[in-house]
């Protein structure tokens, strides 16, 4: 009897404190948010959400958006804030973090519309961007991606979806250019992770490929949460291929490369610009060199002002740029700049400001088409060399 | 490179994956066979004993930059087994003992909760993003015969070899391992004989989590890489392939966790030619399942037959 009654009360407790806990991150953000008014206008806060993986596989990346994002915002905030009209706004930025999970991409876009933010800088993965784009639109909030390709993201026919960086229509068709051109191959293997982005890219780059003559000899399929690919590496190395095409991130690249190389495949690796970056390096250790990746956009670091971001960068944060800092950076200023442009904050106008961008920004000139894309896109290319990533070329 | 090739390597393949789910596997049939509790935590068990090398061989290189690869591998187990019999042993007395006569739900959630707790500590401790695990032995290919190896999966191939044999002859031989087999019997009539079923259950997690910071260690060192949620992927399949073997029995376990690796590697190589391009290497893991659903139907107590406690 007493120790039922024991274990009742300690049941009792667990429950409380665990409620207490719920009740306790749940009231944190609507004091966040300035309480229940309208879209961004209380407290003269300007309220720009942000998502991105932080944890995970790609918290490394989703981490690096953000932080670009808050440079941007209190570079901006720094320089005196927004003015509209009598009221001198600042800049906030609200980071969610959606896992690299479509589900939770859609989870993190409701809260942040139900938040009242003005735009969204969103999301990272194009698996998470795309589901999450309806919310957007359905709430007439401007969503400007910083690295999603996926070609379908702008294809929907939505006025809210935006992107700074090229699509993966360019980026697939610059990489099997490189592929036909520089490797001068004459049979490929491809690999898919599955997801909306990497199946993407890889059936562009097969598409391509083909229209030239080049013989696909191995066509296998991944997950973004595998790490052993043994198995389907060694099928291709009986297959013998001239180049091994991956559309995935540098998460699942990274243990690839590595295993290409313990395997004894001399082919080199091609992939997109999920595995651009130094973490790569990291992951990939001796078998890092055999990458050659491409990236949605100019190559910052070459760029007049990308020097100065990526010193102002490690300065602030301690790390190097991964991949999008500087384009998640450029968002927000975009946004800003469209707000300027129309005077308020209402979500529709903002939204028809952002479509008429004509903006310099560190990552070069801004402006979008009819569906959101970016005028001009680049593509750069990289080479690892000796730990680290060289730049080759850029193809506008 | 010829198809036989290509089909050692692959049986190669599968066997370094195979003794790593057997590895872990026997925990779970072990503390199956004595307690009939499928303790869902321990494939977190592997994850913190994996990040827990990982520190110390970083705090290790730091202390003393010279030594070399497979010391610091040591070094590394060495951190990794104390820690994870503790938790182990924690987790047994604070989770699991209380509940010993409750209804057959009560731990199994708890050991649920267990995980999740596990993985939140984790994640608290070292951090959301993937760490790299430093390579400690060299990375080359060797090649044997048809198949390319590397040290670390030659490693992984032997020490699993030895540690099993050890377990074999543990259980057999020893006075302990006849207690443990008289306690998974029942449990009851043990204590009439002499045998402190609470110092054998102990002693079983232990053991179990012992193989499991082996098995973390290893992991980590063939993929480079250690996360927060790196246990429950391998956590699972391992389970599968005790449940393959027939739970509670441990050459079953030994047996369906090498065959779990050569079912997945050869799965994943052949899986499109056998059902002519209709299904790609993605099947992989559905592939295992299938296998398993079948076997379950066929000869629902596992390969060699299931071994669990006389509750009479």
């Amino acid at each position: 009897m007493k120790s039922s009654m024991k274990s009742a009360a300690m049941s009792f407790a667990a429950a409380v404190a665990l409620l207490g806990c719920g009740h306790k991150e749940e009231t944190a953000a609507p004091a966040a948010s300035g309480g229940t008014q309208v879209a961004g206008q209380g407290d003269n806060v300007i309220r720009i959400g942000h998502v991105a993986p932080l944890s995970g596989g790609d918290a490394h990346l989703g981490k690096d958006n953000e932080n670009g994002a808050r440079l941007a915002a209190d570079e901006i905030n720094a320089a005196g804030g927004v003015r509209l009209g009598e009221k001198i706004y600042r800049v906030e930025i609200l980071g969610e973090d959606d896992k690299a999970d479509p589900k939770e991409g859609t989870l993190a876009a409701q809260k942040l519309v139900d938040e009242g933010v003005v735009a969204v800088v969103g999301h990272l993965n194009s698996g998470s961007s795309i589901p999450a784009s309806k919310i957007y639109s359905d709430a007439g909030v401007a969503q400007i991606s910083p690295s999603t390709t996926a070609a379908k993201y702008t294809d929907q026919g939505f006025k809210t979806t935006f992107r700074v960086v090229a699509n993966d229509i360019q980026q697939g068709t610059a990489m099997a250019n490189f592929a036909i051109n520089d490797f001068k191959a004459k049979s490929v293997a491809i690999i898919d992770d599955r997801t909306a982005y990497g199946q993407g890219l890889v059936d562009v780059v097969e598409r391509v490929v083909k229209d030239h003559g080049v013989s696909i000899v191995a066509r296998e399929y991944t997950n973004n949460k595998a790490s052993d690919f043994n198995a389907i590496l060694t099928k291709i190395r009986a297959r013998q291929p001239d180049v091994i095409v991956y559309g995935g991130m540098d998460d699942t690249a990274g243990p690839m490369a590595k295993q290409i190389h313990q395997l004894g495949i001399k082919a080199p690796l091609l992939a997109g610009d999920g595995t651009c970056s130094p973490e790569f390096v990291k992951l990939a250790g001796d078998g890092a060199d055999i990458l050659t990746c491409s990236r949605a956009g100019e190559a910052v670091e070459k760029l007049p002002k990308g020097a100065q971001f990526m010193a102002k960068y490690k300065a602030k944060f301690g790390s190097d740029v991964q991949i999008y800092a500087p384009y998640a950076y450029d968002a927000v200023y975009v946004v800003v700049d469209a707000i300027r442009r129309a005077g308020s904050l209402d979500r529709g106008a903002i939204t028809a400001a952002v479509a008429n961008t004509d903006y310099d920004g560190l990552t070069g000139h801004i402006s979008f088409d009819a569906k959101g894309d970016i005028k001009n896109g680049a593509i750069s290319m990289y080479h690892v060399q000796d730990g680290t990533l060289n730049y080759l070329s850029t193809t506008r | 490179m010829g198809s036989w090739d290509t089909f050692v390597q692959q049986v190669f393949n599968g066997l370094v994956l195979g003794s790593l789910y057997a590895l872990i596997a026997l925990g779970y049939t072990m503390v199956y066979g004595i307690v009939n509790l499928i303790n869902f935590a321990h494939g977190d068990v592997l994850m913190v004993g994996a990040l827990t090398a990982l520190s110390a061989v970083a705090l290790a290189h730091g202390l003393a930059p010279g030594i070399p690869g497979w010391g610091l591998m040591l070094i590394g187990m060495l951190a990794a087994v104390p820690v994870c019999v503790l938790i182990s042993l924690l987790m047994e007395r604070v989770a699991y003992r209380p509940l010993r006569n409750a209804p057959r739900l009560a731990p199994l959630i708890t050991a649920i909760g267990v995980s999740i707790l596990l993985q939140t500590l984790a994640m608290i401790i070292w951090g959301r993003n993937h760490r790299t695990f430093p390579q400690l032995l060299s990375s080359d290919p060797i090649a044997i015969g048809p198949a390319t190896v590397t040290v670390t999966k030659l490693l992984v191939v032997a020490l699993s070899a030895i540690i099993m044999v050890a377990l074999l002859l543990l259980v057999q031989r020893t006075r302990l391992g006849r207690a443990m087999r008289a306690t998974a019997e029942n449990p009851r009539v043990a204590a009439l004989m002499g045998v402190n079923p609470n110092a054998v259950i102990a002693a079983t997690f232990a053991i179990g989590a012992a193989l499991a910071a082996v098995a973390g260690v290893m992991y980590a060192s063939l993929y480079s890489v250690a996360h927060f949620y790196m246990g429950f992927i391998p956590g699972l399949k391992a389970f599968t392939a005790a449940v393959l073997g027939g739970i509670g029995n441990i050459p079953g376990a030994m047996l369906g966790g090498i065959l779990l690796g050569l079912i997945e590697a050869l799965g994943a190589g052949y899986i499109d030619q056998f059902s002519d391009g209709l299904f790609g290497s993605n099947y992989q893991d559905v592939f295992a399942f299938i296998v398993l659903c079948a076997v379950l139907i066929l000869r629902p107590s596992g390969l060699l037959g299931e071994r669990v406690a006389d509750r009479a």
